[in-house]
């Protein structure tokens, strides 16, 4: 009796917990389905093209806020991508060091800090001081998010190249530098810059710490000291509007950002699967 | 030791100054968050000190600032989103790590990961338009004798305490679930077996690996938390933005962050200015103190570095 009642319940928390895995199927799916229904119909050449129309004509597009959107997340790489990836070989060359543990808890710590705050950080370092929001300041504040991501990837890549690769260096009469820069991160380079691309991927899909540092704007620009539209932005804008038009605008703009984002990820989930297996085979 | 070549060890100093050198500066951007906050801030300490925190009434127009609405719209949703969440995330990371066949590990791990990539603003928009009017319908189907329970009251607006609540619960799962399955991969095989040896049933063995890593589980699900503090468009979206104290899950209330959203860019004088930044620095001080605790549990528990491309991966749900 007692067997059957405790089987019972197994077999009850295997089911609940298959059934936990389904229920948060649901939201993913219902988000991708509207977002591909309802962008779809709104999306078109126009929309890459051409400049956002005034409230009541139809049409326009986004191409102010795409190009805003690739400026600014370029910025932030430009910035972010020495920081990180030299802060990542320093913790991988140094791992035991006191300062190698302190700039992993550094890094860790930037990465859960919320995006908003980094956002009012970046206003009051690059926006306050010149009394006027620019693509610049918006650039940084990307960048800063992404530095902590490209960090402790460039690490965990580094500690994955075979010693021997290293001991070969070492052994030819190399210094450390020259093994480190010749040697070890050009093995690890691909995975390095599937990293980093996943990184730009997902920043590049952040509103927050816009709002307040590259703000927005009606016009065309690509001029770092003005401010820039961008995607994430418009489709805020747009978004809690009261115009329907808009409102169809902003679901094509989550298409295009869903759709970089999932391409991505799709992308890297198979770079890491290579590399996996690489991994495995030596 | 072998003396090595001067060249050799000027070349070494190099190398560790230069690398070292951008170490520092990821240290200081830190450390400048922190003082710059704080900083941008003095002029509303000086002003309202602890009394900020302790009053209800924001009106910037008047020149009114208490923040306590903020906090409690920033913990209330939260920790709902946390009820909500946790049970499934907890469910997901079992069934992934424990029970599922080979092949539907890798594609559940990919489909539970792209809830974390899904940006937050998509997930506001799909919030203002889809959850929010389904949210609405559900008020309006509440049974009268339920309206009278302070947890049901309100007008039926659809933006509100729920909605915020909800979106939050769908964000925070790929945290935690991705935190617990990691956890749950560092017990040691040997446990399960021991429990299967003595005759337990799958839950039982499932259950004697839990506990042996429920500090771990209880980091990981610090760590949602955390997440679940700091969201900021989504919540803006949904929350109806109204800066009240209720308990109702129908009341449009606000958060912390969502004040920061939508007023900081219309903060006419330096006292606003400084109010909002003292909001935007006590979310830093929260999130932080939330994330070291937690990450400490989850090392504890030595489920840092068990899978290597963790990163790789985590680059991934990064960022609420």
């Amino acid at each position: 009796m007692r067997a059957r009642w405790r089987r019972l319940l197994s077999n009850v928390v295997v089911a609940l917990c298959a059934g936990a895995v389904l229920l948060a199927l649901v939201p993913l799916a219902l988000v991708l389905f509207y977002v591909v229904t309802q962008g779809i119909s709104s999306l078109s050449v126009a929309f890459f093209t051409e400049m956002p129309k005034p409230v009541g004509e139809a049409g326009g597009g986004m191409s102010n806020a795409i190009v805003g959107s690739l400026m600014v997340t370029g910025l932030g790489a430009l910035f972010a991508i020495p920081v990180g990836v030299m802060s990542g070989i320093y913790a991988s060359e140094y791992a035991g060091s006191r300062l190698a543990s302190l700039v992993r808890f550094a890094a860790d710590t930037l990465n859960g800090v919320p995006s908003i705050v980094i956002g009012v950080f970046v206003y009051g370092i690059a926006v306050l001081p010149f009394r006027q929001f620019t693509a610049l300041a918006g650039g940084v504040a990307l960048g800063v998010m992404m530095i902590p991501l490209i960090m402790r990837t460039t690490e965990e890549l580094l500690l994955l190249v075979p010693p021997t690769l290293r001991e070969g260096a070492l052994a030819l009469g190399a210094t450390r530098a020259r093994a480190v820069f010749t040697v070890i991160v050009p093995a690890a380079l691909p995975g390095i810059i599937t990293g980093i691309l996943l990184a730009l991927s997902r920043i590049a899909g952040e509103t927050a710490p816009l709002l307040f540092t590259s703000f927005n704007n009606r016009f065309f620009s690509t001029d770092p000291t003005q401010p820039i539209s961008t995607l994430t932005v418009q489709i805020y804008t747009y978004a809690i509007s009261p115009y329907a038009d808009w409102h169809r605008q902003a679901w094509a703009g989550a298409l295009v950002l869903v759709s970089i984002v999932l391409l991505f990820s799709l992308l890297a989930r198979f770079a890491t699967a290579r590399m996996e297996r690489l991994q495995r085979g030596q | 030791m072998p003396t090595r070549p001067p060249a050799a060890s000027r070349d070494e100093l190099l190398f560790r100054a230069g690398t070292g050198a951008f170490a520092l500066l990821l240290i200081g951007i830190v450390a400048a968050i922190g003082v710059e906050l704080f900083k941008e801030s003095r002029l509303s300490i000086r002003e309202f000190g602890w009394h900020f925190w302790l009053t209800d009434i924001w009106d910037p127009v008047a020149g009114e600032f208490g923040a306590r609405p903020f906090i409690w719209g920033t913990l209330y949703s939260s920790i709902l989103a946390l009820m909500i969440s946790t049970p499934i995330a907890l469910g997901i990371a079992i069934y992934i790590s424990e029970l599922a066949p080979q092949w539907q590990r890798r594609p559940l791990v990919f489909l539970t990961e792209l809830l974390a990539a899904i940006p937050s603003i998509v997930y506001g928009l799909w919030g203002i338009f889809v959850l929010a009017p389904f949210v609405r319908s559900l008020q309006l189907a509440t049974p009268e004798w339920m309206r009278d329970i302070p947890l049901f009251s309100g007008p039926p607006l659809g933006v509100g305490m729920l909605s915020a609540a909800l979106i939050l619960s769908i964000m925070v799962i790929p945290f935690s679930s991705s935190v617990t399955r990691e956890v749950l991969k560092a017990v040691p095989q040997a446990q399960r077996e021991a429990a299967y040896a003595l005759g337990a049933t799958r839950w039982e063995a499932i259950r004697m690996a839990m506990f042996y890593a429920r500090t771990g589980i209880v980091g990981a699900v610090m760590l949602g938390f955390g997440r679940a503090l700091g969201e900021t468009m989504a919540v803006t979206m949904v929350i109806g933005n109204s800066p009240q104290i209720a308990w109702s899950l129908y009341a449009p209330q606000y958060t912390m962050s969502a004040v920061l959203a939508n007023e900081f860019t219309e903060a006419t004088s330096d006292l606003y200015l400084h109010a909002l930044v003292e909001i935007g620095l006590v979310l830093f001080v929260i999130t932080l103190i939330v994330n070291v605790v937690s990450r400490s549990f989850i090392w504890s528990m030595g489920g840092q570095g068990s899978s290597r491309f963790r990163w790789l991966r985590q680059a991934a749900g990064a960022r609420a």
